[in-house]
């Protein structure tokens, strides 16, 4: 009887790309269609409630550019107060990147990781751990915003 | 109007992002990063702006609007008070929504528990 | 080397016997479809406690004792506690042994830890070195998402291939004599790598170390896979079960309607829950529940469990590597019936 286990190294690299078929072939496919549809289900979703704050905003005499903030200061709220009655996951689970992309997806994690690490303490837990999940964002956000900030008004003094 | 348009562009902005998990096996955290550079880089390029006033909260909301806003706060400071305002600028607009994040999201920690 | 068979297997000259066991667990589980079977179903995931990891000490801690009680067997005529986890630095395990005060050996087999616990509690009884062997082993869905994966409210869409860890612990007690079904022999595992990278997918990655068990240890015992009333994989899940099947149809094995798998068994298929259950306590509730309930009114008589695990760290994913797998397979026999 021959062995599933590999004989030497191209033996291995051999099986391992023969098993990668069969996984293949295994794999459930995921209804693409239909996680599309419920992504832009709840993500639009999402953008049509911030719209509605949005032109109550535009209503109190603010200029767009004002008006963003508190749009974005009470998405950010809902995102939080969804996290902490344990109900923003359960949206993600069946709207995927409509939850995910959206700002209150972003007040999302930092609440997440909030709740969770709080049990190893305020300032190694949860302080520490708070940007777990959103740091990667902030980071490439401030990166990407300074560097074309500089290009443009530096550079090429635009 | 700017309620449908708002619910079309966001929503199809996290559809394509969804179908971009599903093809690359992405996780959420490496598409939310893109996002965020593709429109940082957008917003430099002056090109946000106008899909904000056109989409209003259908731009606004998703994650790219975040990445427009730290570049055009960094833009508008640089041109306003010079190099060292590509330091604080980067804060200018998004400073708000960071901390809201901050504040709501310790508040709530204080108040609930994970739930399974 | 009288008692060892072929290259990985050994046949136990005087079969161990297990005499006890008690299978506790989460509400996610006593709901499912082996509900019925499950010792002890506690309500509450937290199980009163301020963290989910002393919760799942405490499962571990109520199973190893709720066992013990159940012989009547005193904590000192027990000579060996062997116990393992998923969590670093395996806690789970060796704070239980700080409150059960027994002999401790700690093991890390990922979710096969139950059934490399339960051979060397073979070996060492069988050996004479032991008397009374304790084997406890636990795992939490909560303790394993912030270990392996994310706060449990990220927003986060499952994907079909990803297992839910089995909240819940499992204690066996292996004897030199006394009722109960014997353990007939055991067959140690070698890691198995096909270079699977995907976390969500676990079972792909398991599944080709659980064919080269089974397969070395037909080879070993010279037995056909119908020699088993049962064939029961750990967690490999609804996908990881397909391939492991399929990998072993191409060495001409064909384990058909004997074969079953606990993390496919344990959620019965509830797609909420992915491809299935996983965890250490997946395997070995599995087995202290439903499997030794069965063979006690006679419906199972020789029993084939090998026990799964990935042994790869959130480390070594971000860094790239591939999931090695690792499967250690036991048999159960009911007394007197070979």
């Amino acid at each position: 009887m021959t062995h599933i286990a590999p004989r030497d190294e191209a033996d291995r690299q051999r099986r391992a790309a023969s098993y990668q078929k069969l996984v293949q072939r295994y794999k459930p496919r995921p209804p693409i269609g239909r996680n599309m549809l419920m992504a832009f289900v709840v993500g639009g979703g999402l953008c049509l409630l911030g719209q509605i704050f949005f032109n109550i905003f535009l209503g109190m005499a603010l200029t767009p550019r004002e008006a963003a903030a508190p749009t974005l200061a009470v998405m950010i709220f809902l995102g939080a107060l969804a996290t902490g009655f344990g109900i923003y996951d359960e949206l993600a689970e069946i709207g995927g990147a409509g939850a995910a992309i959206p700002i209150s997806g972003f007040s999302n994690t930092v609440t997440a990781a909030a709740m969770e690490f709080k049990r190893e303490g305020f300032i190694l837990g949860m302080g520490a751990k708070m940007f777990v999940i959103a740091g990667p964002v902030l980071v490439y956000g401030i990166i990407t915003g300074f560097t074309v900030a500089l290009i443009r008004v530096f550079l090429l003094g635009m | 109007m700017s309620y449908l348009i708002a619910f079309f562009v966001g929503g199809a902005i996290c559809a394509l992002g969804q179908l971009v998990l599903e093809l690359t096996g992405w996780t959420p955290a490496q598409l939310l990063v893109i996002l965020t550079i593709i429109g940082g880089v957008l917003g430099g390029l002056g090109l946000y702006q106008p899909f904000l006033e056109f989409a209003g909260a259908g731009a606004l909301i998703p994650v790219s609007g975040f990445g427009s806003s730290v570049a055009l706060g960094a833009i508008s400071e640089a041109k306003r008070i010079g190099f060292m305002g590509l330091f604080t600028g980067t804060f200018e607009i998004v400073g708000l929504g960071l901390t809201a994040a901050v504040i709501f999201g310790f508040l709530m920690a204080l108040v609930f528990n994970p739930k399974e | 080397m009288g008692k060892k068979q072929g290259d990985q297997t050994y046949l136990f000259e005087s079969p161990p016997v297990l005499i006890g066991a008690r299978a506790v667990v989460g509400p996610r589980e006593a709901a499912g479809p082996l509900g019925q079977y499950f010792d002890l179903p506690i309500d509450d995931p937290l199980f009163g406690e301020k963290t989910a990891e002393k919760a799942e000490r405490r499962f571990l801690i109520e199973a190893c004792n709720a066992t013990l009680e159940g012989v009547g067997i005193k904590n000192e005529d027990v000579d060996f506690f062997l116990a393992g986890d998923l969590l670093n630095q395996i806690i789970s395990a060796s704070f239980t042994a700080r409150e059960i005060r027994l002999p401790f050996l700690g093991l890390y087999g990922a979710c096969s830890t139950v059934a490399e616990a339960s051979a060397l509690a073979g070996f060492l009884i069988d050996g004479g070195f032991a008397n009374n062997v304790l084997v406890g082993v636990s795992s939490h869905y909560q303790t394993a998402e912030r270990q392996f994966r994310y706060p449990i409210e990220l927003n986060l869409k499952h994907k079909l291939s990803s297992q839910y860890t089995v909240t819940g612990a499992g204690a066996f007690l292996y004897a030199k004599k006394g009722a109960g079904p014997q353990l007939e022999a055991a067959t140690v595992g070698k890691v198995v790598d096909y270079q699977i990278t995907d976390p969500n997918d676990m079972g792909a990655a398991m599944a080709p170390a659980a064919a080269d068990t089974i397969l070395q240890h037909l080879e070993d015992t010279g037995r056909d896979p119908d020699y088993y009333d049962l064939i029961l994989t750990g967690d490999l899940g609804e996908v990881g079960m397909q391939l492991n099947a399929a990998l072993l149809e191409q060495y001409g094995v064909t384990l058909g309607s004997r074969y079953q798998d606990c993390g496919a068994m344990i959620y019965g298929g509830n797609p909420a829950h992915g491809a299935g259950g996983s965890g250490c306590a997946c395997a070995a509730v599995t087995v202290a529940g439903y499997v030794l309930k069965e063979m006690e009114k006679g419906k199972l008589n020789r029993v084939l469990v090998v026990a799964t695990g990935a042994l790869h760290s959130p480390l070594t994913w971000q860094q790239g590597e591939s999931i090695p797998g690792i499967a250690h397979a036991i048999v159960l026999e009911r007394q007197g019936y070979s």
